[in-house]
């Protein structure tokens, strides 16, 4: 028995998202007395995984998988699962394990749990707590399967080190045509910018910013970051932004540790999506604005003052850090 | 063509969400419900494949008889049949092995639900639908095009897009972009009329594993309220975040 983490990775480094997901994994097996495998694919070096308590890696390379197929990685986590007897498999919030999560579920008839929060709130029975009702609620799940899923919301636990001495092994899963249903024709990345997934900071902007001519300003605050750029539904909705940059209910969950809304009103969509982001702060001309309700620190004003200020005031900060 | 569009009845977006029975249950009261905004998408989708492509677009909901509103709302919208499968959807694998049980039985080309539901915000179904079943499933689409039995879709990643192809039968996870928000269909007066005289068929369910189960909700810890920083003092904004809430 052990328990098992898909480390997920990109051009052979780890994301950060694999490194939470092994801190969270150590300390759910040091309460049920085991040890944690990863399984990872095409991820070259490993050796960072023991920083943060991986005690076995199953190394996967196949070029066969160089792209994501979510059928086929589904089936080479489930194959891990069953060599180690996994009893608690554990996948990241990202867009691709999501993907993976319910199928890696039945094939393993195990019991599932999506948007986990924190440490199981008890190991007998299994319970965990998960968010609900788009961030408004918590919800506290009982899992009745010998083998669960959990697929761990972003930046909800930490990363910690904790480190472990670390083996690795060559696995070989049986990965066949019926794997590549779904073919992948072409990938368009978005390069040379952020991506809100990765994002420790966001930086967002609403309808308050008059036109897409103002975004200047608000990728520049961003660079000076190192943030992802964000945006309301209604902006993306007047092709001022991309929609990958529309963040709320029915746009992207973000959960950053700072969250920079400026000249946005906090709908209750808006929120939803933005709740579990640590640290929120509202730049809004209306003191009225229902999110300053939700914020940490507000300032009221107008943003086309203020931006501007704020760049040159944390390129200053930066600046002195370094 | 035949599409099933897997259709979630879930609380209006700007319900109040509170519990009852000892913070066990959902409390309903005084609760609007709406089609699930990610499965409006692709029901909208599916009706363009009617009109554009010839198809048959048949809409079903796991749920008790309170759900027929939303099921009648798909009809208005277009759609030319309703199932509505008659129990409690307690997880989300009793509701996916209820609707493979229906795809199963029904042939269907195009399965599209939305990629998580707006109440539990599972995000399983659609998966769990293509575990079950062993089709191909195509998550976080943002758009879909089908040429015989070829369907070439879009998928959202992070930081990006993918495009992907497969070939029919095809489990789809939904969401805004499969049709642009101002494509979705209002029910006209000559829907609502005809979707009363169209059929609503009523399953019992299927037995399944209770695999997970909600024992007890939550709120959140109320907020502090927020600090208010003067617009000529932006030194303080930075101090706080950088010493209080250490994010910078
Ligand atoms: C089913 C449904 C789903 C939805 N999903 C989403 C979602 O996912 N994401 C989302 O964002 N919305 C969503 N919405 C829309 C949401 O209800 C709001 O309409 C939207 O969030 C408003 O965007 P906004 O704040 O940019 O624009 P506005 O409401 O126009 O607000 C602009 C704000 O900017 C401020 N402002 C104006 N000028 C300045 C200035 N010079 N300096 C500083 N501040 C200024 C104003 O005071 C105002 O508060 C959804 C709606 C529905 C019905």
């Amino acid at each position: 028995m052990s328990i098992l983490i898909y480390a997920e990775s990109a051009e052979g480094k780890f994301k950060k998202v694999a490194l939470e997901l092994a801190s969270y994994a150590k300390k759910v097996a040091e309460s049920l007395g085991t040890t944690v495998t990863a399984v990872t694919v095409n991820a070259g070096d490993v050796s960072e995984l023991s920083k943060y308590g991986v005690d076995k890696v199953l190394k996967v390379n196949n070029d066969k998988l160089a792209g994501f197929t979510a059928k086929a990685y589904a089936d080479v986590i489930k194959q891990a699962a069953q060599k180690e007897e996994a009893k608690v498999v554990l996948l990241s919030s990202t867009t691709d394990s999501i993907y993976l999560a319910s199928l890696v579920a039945v094939a393993l008839e195990a019991g599932y749990a999506s948007n986990v929060v924190g440490l199981p709130v008890s190991t007998s029975p299994f319970q965990v707590k998960r968010t609900a009702f788009s961030n408004k609620a918590f919800n506290i799940t009982e899992i009745n399967t010998d083998v669960k899923v959990l697929a761990l919301a972003k930046n909800s636990y930490g990363i910690f080190e904790n480190t472990s001495s670390l083996t690795t092994e060559d696995f070989n899963p049986t990965i066949g045509d019926a794997d590549f249903g779904v073919k992948v024709v072409s990938v368009e990345k978005v390069s040379g910018k952020v991506s809100i997934a990765d994002a420790d900071i966001v930086v967002s902007a609403g309808r308050g910013l008059k036109g897409p001519e103002n975004w200047g300003m608000i990728e520049e605050l961003a660079s000076v970051l190192g943030a992802a750029t964000a945006c309301s539904k209604p902006v993306s909705d007047l092709g001022w932004r991309t929609h990958g940059e529309h963040v709320g209910q029915t746009g992207k969950p973000v959960a950053t540790n700072l969250y920079i809304a400026v000249g946005i009103s906090g709908a209750i969509q808006h929120i939803a999506g933005i709740n579990s982001s640590k640290v929120k702060v509202v730049i809004n001309s209306d003191p009225e604005a229902p999110f300053f309700k939700v914020a940490d620190y507000g300032v009221v004003g107008d943003a086309f003052e203020i931006v501007p200020q704020l760049i040159q005031k944390f390129k200053a900060f930066k600046e002195q850090q370094s | 063509m035949k599409i099933l569009v897997c259709i979630s009845h879930v609380p209006d977006t700007t319900s109040k969400i509170n519990f009852t029975n000892g913070d066990a249950e959902f409390d309903t009261n005084g609760v609007q419900y709406v089609i699930n905004p990610n499965d409006e998408f692709g029901l909208t989708r599916a009706i363009w494949f009617q009109e554009q492509q010839g198809a048959t677009v048949t809409v079903v909901n796991v749920g008790g008889p309170d759900t027929e509103s939303t099921l009648r709302k798909a009809l208005a919208i277009g759609a030319n049949e309703a199932i509505r499968i008659n129990a409690n959807p307690t997880d989300g694998f009793f509701v996916a092995k209820q609707l493979a049980e229906v795809i199963k039985n029904g042939g269907y080309d195009i399965v599209i639900a939305g990629k998580e539901s707006l109440d539990y915000n599972g995000g399983m179904v659609p998966g769990m639908i293509a575990g079950i079943l062993g089709y191909n499933f195509l998550n976080s689409c943002t758009g879909i095009t089908v040429e015989g039995t070829n369907v070439t879709a879009v998928r959202e990643i992070d930081g990006g897009k993918e495009t992907v192809s497969s070939s029919l039968p095809i489990i789809i996870g939904g969401q805004k972009g499969i049709v642009e928000e101002k494509d979705l269909r209002i029910p006209n007066m000559r829907g609502i009329m005809t979707a009363r005289t169209k059929v609503l068929t009523i399953l019992e369910p299927v037995d399944a594993a209770i695999n997970t189960k909600a024992v007890k909700f939550e709120k959140p810890a109320p907020k502090s309220a927020v600090k208010l920083i003067s617009a000529d003092n932006l030194d303080e904004l930075i101090n706080l975040l950088h010493n209080e809430a250490k994010v910078i």
